[in-house]
């Protein structure tokens, strides 16, 4: 020991391989169906055939008479158990959700029926003699179906599942637009994707006879899963356990159980039998939820330099019939404009319910807004005759201008989208792909060079009770090995592998001596698992916190044995050294004999034994920033595209390890590739799914897939504990627009792309040939209609123009005193509260109770219409800005929430 | 419903069973067997996961019955190594380049690189993408496992850069 010792082992930031791979490669992982639970019985689910319609009866018997069949189930065989549907944050459903089709079936694959049998072939043999009849409807297939058609559900006012922003236009904002030198308008449809985990959905619920329901699930986080299962049955008297091993992906879908897992639940509480359901491919590609089916309108005017003067957007997205949570996408709005220099922002955003299956996360929901962006920048330079690359030095957020403000509230400390271009700049010589360009272009060859920059919200916490915190508990065992349970779960993530990595440079413990536990809710405490492209941040922030606290308390003791001082302490390769007159080491083995069998030797009140816990709240948000450039080459005899080479440039802050980074990077943009080119959960015009094979719905192969390249230069520490910034999302964000651009690049000379995805081969050739393509869905003949259409419902509760009963300035109106009970619809979800209200002349004063916690406010009052502003802090300091109207018995009104956009308030006299 | 008896031979050792004749192979390997590396992920031959070694060559388990496989030896990815030895050149080089995030696809593409590097065989690249085009992996973009089959190969691959 002649040389100073460094005092930790590194870790952070080595390329260390995985921890998993060895029982992933070698076949010993545990995915949901590898567990089966003595006793186990197998679940098939009969189906809806039709998108709409009435069930008029049910036969079962055929199906119950086949032998090996235990039980088959309907609707009214689970009215027991009626789980309140919630959403990702735990927000009750805007139209209740059944377990199994109650009455009428909503989409194609609907669940009518479940089947329980020794196997699932006789499963699904007698799933096949279950007769069902219906009276088939009309559906409401599309966005535009959504908007013009018949109500979806009949107990909603319309088809609107969710809104924010404004329907009027703001004459200001339209001024601006109006007389802007340059007008640049993109009107955009993206198509249906399916996340299309490796491994679909699946659940194992083991009932243990106790209370105790232990659910094996493929899912996101076991804790959550957890969380959501007992908040959504609600049941006093029992415990749900949730174990989630290994799980073959998940990309969004499964960060919250559905109908199909909670229905096994259900029938195993029921049947006190150990149930089993594994989604085949079919029911994945069909009854899965789905994602990122969306139109968009966006306005923008710029001056002639290429500065932006004002935008607006309209946009509206396809929720099906029962949506994880209904959903208007604010993130969508938050992110577009988020690092531009934007002086003047509005927009109008809505979910549309259909007859389709209900809308789902994907790995990035709101990247349509990087799409859109970055598609009608360089559509703008084309036009304003300016370098793609000088409009986005000219438009972004650079550090020089932070900290700022985005158009919509959000604090911008730490983006660096600019810089990440010019790190991106000094590896893609611009210039001399131009050259390349113009020569091949000479030889009838179309390559095209395209970038895009983005910023993306990681570990985002602002307001979400399932987020804010992600927890570490470290033990040292009494035969020295360390076990770290963290609230973080790996869905190919790798986080037993990054989290180890943590709590090993911090310890000063060799890697091989932890053993990360994150697939069992009963083992560690609460976190949400993978969401938001958080572990990273929140998990690792968590590690470190708690690493540091054993450190601590290893030195204390040590220190104390040893009579030496704790800063002459340090912990290396998984031995304690004290330093001092005489050197001397010990193992953590020694200390955890002290710390178990022998307190009386621990320091004076320190509690027995060798474990931490930590539990860490990172910053609202940690923002990550990149800029991509993709190169393709686009043969306009095919219409086939050929990536030539990709380039990322990320500000990710401190890495963990590159190649899980680089890992999620990579599988990212492959998503992307998909999306441009391949992937399209199609229907007909009956609302019949068309794409429900991987023969049908593509995925990327290898082929599809360039080598990527990566640059990390720009990358400077985060504000977060361990400086990470998330990265598991981006690659899907800003993927698509580089790739878009790239293609638009190359086949300018042929004039504008329609942007409608998938960019098919058949969709290019339109282009290059300047013909339309051949109606690809040809109408399918129509049921008899059961009713008649009725483009305005009824049951809407709206003023009528003619009714002057209904006129909103009449003098006789009853006054809002006294007690309101009143619903928010918020992109979190609903939110109910109670409040009081007093008029005195044209002050009008009020208190909101909620939670136990009340809030008091004074505004304006003039005839029917109420304004007046709240204060308050949680989930940030914000200043709600209320506009309402009384209208007849309620008040009906809009608030404004800042950075979450304006939100539909609706009182009831309470 | 028609039941068989067959005979094979699983991961070197001699299985007896009887099965129905609709049985796939995929299932009858995990459900009846044991073999649970055998992962299904489309049931109709398109992702690749379900790839055994049938008589040393890779066969998609989903498009299979087990009456098929009576006198057949099958080799999972149980097979490829011990249960505590090294790795497989397969699973190591894999490792080496994280060729795998989930792990779900992973079965499949060992046992389709195996199969086409066993022996004397000495494919070229182009040969082992090719094949690699047969599996699909929604996790990894494919980075890791080209890489990998670049090397098993021979060829050299530059090794990345550390950028942390
Ligand atoms: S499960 Fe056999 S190829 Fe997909
Ligand atoms: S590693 Fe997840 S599908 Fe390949």
């Amino acid at each position: 020991m002649n040389k100073p010792e460094p005092l930790t082992d590194r870790y952070i930031g080595k390329r260390q391989s995985r921890s998993e791979d060895l029982r992933l490669l070698t076949g010993r992982g545990v995915y949901t169906d590898d567990v089966n639970p003595p006793g186990v019985l197998q679940v098939a689910f009969h189906r809806s055939p039709m998108a709409r319609g009435r069930i008029r009866s049910i036969d079962t018997s055929a199906a119950q008479a086949l032998p090996g069949v235990f039980a088959v189930l309907v609707a009214k065989d689970l009215e027991r158990y009626q789980p309140n549907m919630l959403s990702f944050f735990l927000a009750p459903p805007v139209v209740p959700v059944p377990l199994l089709a109650v009455d009428r079936v909503c989409y194609v694959g609907d669940p009518v029926a479940m089947v329980i049998a020794q196997d699932r072939y006789i499963a699904e043999d007698a799933s096949g003699l279950i007769v069902v009849e219906y009276d088939e409807e009309d559906p409401v297939v599309t966005l535009d179906d959504a908007r013009s058609g018949v109500l979806v559900h009949p107990d909603t006012e319309s088809n609107v599942a969710a809104a924010t922003g404004a329907d009027e236009l703001d004459p200001d904002l339209e001024e601006m637009l109006a007389s802007a030198p340059h007008l640049e308008v993109i009107e955009m449809k993206h198509q249906r994707i399916s996340q299309s985990p490796m491994e679909p959905r699946g659940v194992v619920a083991a009932p243990q006879g106790s209370g105790e329901m232990t659910v094996y699930l493929s899912c996101q986080g076991p804790q959550l899963a957890a969380r959501w299962f007992s908040q959504a049955f609600d049941l006093p008297q029992t415990t749900f356990r949730v174990i989630s091993k290994d799980v073959g992906g998940s990309f969004g879908l499964k960060g919250q159980p559905w109908r199909e897992e909670t229905a096994v639940v259900a029938a195993a509480l029921i049947l006190g039998r150990p149930l089993k359901w594994i989604e085949d491919r079919l029911e994945n590609l069909t009854s899965a939820n789905q994602a990122r089916e969306q139109d968009m309108k966006l306005r923008v005017g710029f001056d002639l330099e290429g500065n932006l003067i004002a935008s607006h957007a309209d946009y509206g997205i396809n929720n099906g019939a029962y949506p994880h949570g209904a959903d208007s996408n604010i993130a969508v709005m938050m992110f577009l404009w988020a690092a531009h220099k934007l002086p003047a922002f509005n927009f109008s955003a809505k979910g549309w319910f259909s007859n389709t299956v209900g809308l789902g996360a994907y790995r990035g929901p709101w990247a349509l807004e990087s799409l859109a962006r970055e598609v009608l920048l360089d559509r703008a330079a084309r036009k304003l005759k300016i370098d793609p690359i000088e409009l986005r030095r000219k438009t972004l957020v650079t550090k020089a201008d932070q900290p700022t403000m985005t158009p919509m509230g959000l604090a911008l400390e730490d983006i660096s989208p600019a810089e990440c271009l010019e790190e991106l700049l000094k590896k893609v010589d611009v210039a001399a792909f131009r050259a390349e360009q113009a020569e091949a272009r000479k030889q009838g060859r179309y390559l095209g060079l395209g970038f895009a920059t983005y910023i993306e919200p990681t570990a985002g916490t602002a307001g979400v009770i399932v987020l804010i915190s992600e927890s570490c508990h470290i033990r040292i065992e009494p035969t020295g090995k360390v076990s770290a349970i963290v609230s973080t779960h790996s869905q190919g993530h790798g986080t037993q592998t990054t989290m180890a990595q943590v709590v090993a440079e911090r310890l000063g413990v060799p890697f091989e001596d932890i053993t990360v536990y994150e697939d069992d809710s009963s083992r560690g405490g609460y976190g949400s698992g993978a969401y938001g492209s958080r572990q990273a941040v929140a998990g690792g922030g968590a590690c470190i916190r708690a690493a540091d606290l054993m450190a601590d308390k290893i030195r204390a003791i040590a220190a104390h044995v040893f009579n030496a001082k704790a800063e002459d302490v340090f912990i290396r390769g998984g031995t304690v050294h004290i330093m001092g007159a005489k050197q001397q080491t010990c193992s953590l083995r020694d200390i955890a004999d002290v710390a178990y069998a022998e307190p009386e030797r621990l320091p004076e009140g320190m509690e027995a034994g060798l474990e931490t816990q930590y539990r860490y709240c990172p910053p609202p948000l940690t923002l990550t920033s990149a800029a991509h450039a993709c190169i393709v080459e686009v043969d306009v005899d095919t219409g086939f595209v050929k990536i030539l080479r990709w380039v990322s440039s990320e500000d990710v802050g401190n890495m963990i390890n590159p190649a899980v980074v680089e890992g999620q990077v990579a599988g990212g943009l492959a998503q992307a590739i998909g999306q441009v080119l391949f992937e399209e959960v199609s229907f007909d015009a009956r609302g019949n799914p068309t794409a429900v094979t991987y023969k049908d719905y593509m995925l990327p192969t290898i082929f599809d897939v360039p080598v990527f390249e990566y640059l990390h230069g720009a990358s400077a520490p985060s504000q977060t504990v361990g400086g990470f910034r998330g990265v598991g999302e981006g690659g899907c964000i800003v993927g698509p627009p580089t790739l878009v651009n790239a293609i638009a690049d190359a086949l300018a000379p042929f004039g504008e792309l329609k942007l409608e995805f998938p960019l098919t081969p058949p969709r290019l050739l339109e282009l290059i040939e300047g013909r339309p393509i051949a109606q690809k869905n040809i109408p399918a003949p129509k049921a008899e209609p059961a009713t008649a259409p009725d483009p305005v419902p009824a049951a809407i509760n709206l003023p009528s123009p003619s009714s002057p009963q209904a006129n909103i300035t009449s003098p006789a109106a009853p006054s809002v005193d006294g007690l309101w009970s009143f619903v928010l619809s918020t992109p979190m979800g609903p939110q109910a509260f109670t409040g009081k209200l007093a008029v005195d002349g044209s002050v009008v004063s009020g208190t909101f109770y909620t939670k136990g916690e009340e809030a008091s406010f004074t505004g304006s009052i003039s005839g029917n219409h109420l304004q007046w502003d709240l204060k308050v802090t949680k989930p940030m300091s914000l200043t709600l800005k209320y506009d309402v109207q009384l209208e007849g018995n309620q008040l009906v009104g809009k608030v404004r929430m800042g950075v979450f956009g304006t939100a539909k308030l609706v009182g009831e006299r309470a | 419903m028609s039941t068989h008896n067959i005979h094979l031979q699983i991961n070197d050792r001699p299985h007896d069973a009887s099965v129905e004749g609709r049985l796939t192979l995929c299932d009858f390997l995990r459900g009846n067997a044991g073999y649970t590396g055998v992962h299904v992920g489309c049931e109709h031959g398109v992702c690749g996961a379900c790839t055994v070694m049938v008589d040393g060559l890779a066969v998609r388990s989903c498009l299979m019955l087990a009456v098929q496989a009576d006198g057949c030896s099958v080799t999972t990815v149980e097979g490829l190594s011990t249960g505590d030895g090294p790795l497989h050149p397969v699973q190591q080089t894999l490792r080496e380049e994280h060729g795998l995030q989930c792990g779900f696809c992973t079965p499949g593409v060992c046992m389709t690189l195996a199969a086409l590097t066993q022996g004397e065989q000495k494919p070229s690249s182009e040969t082992l993408i090719n094949a690699m085009s047969g599996h699909i992996c929604r996790c990894t973009g494919y980075q890791g496992i080209r890489r990998a089959a670049l090397r098993l190969a021979g060829e050299a691959v530059a090794p990345v850069e550390d950028h942390g």
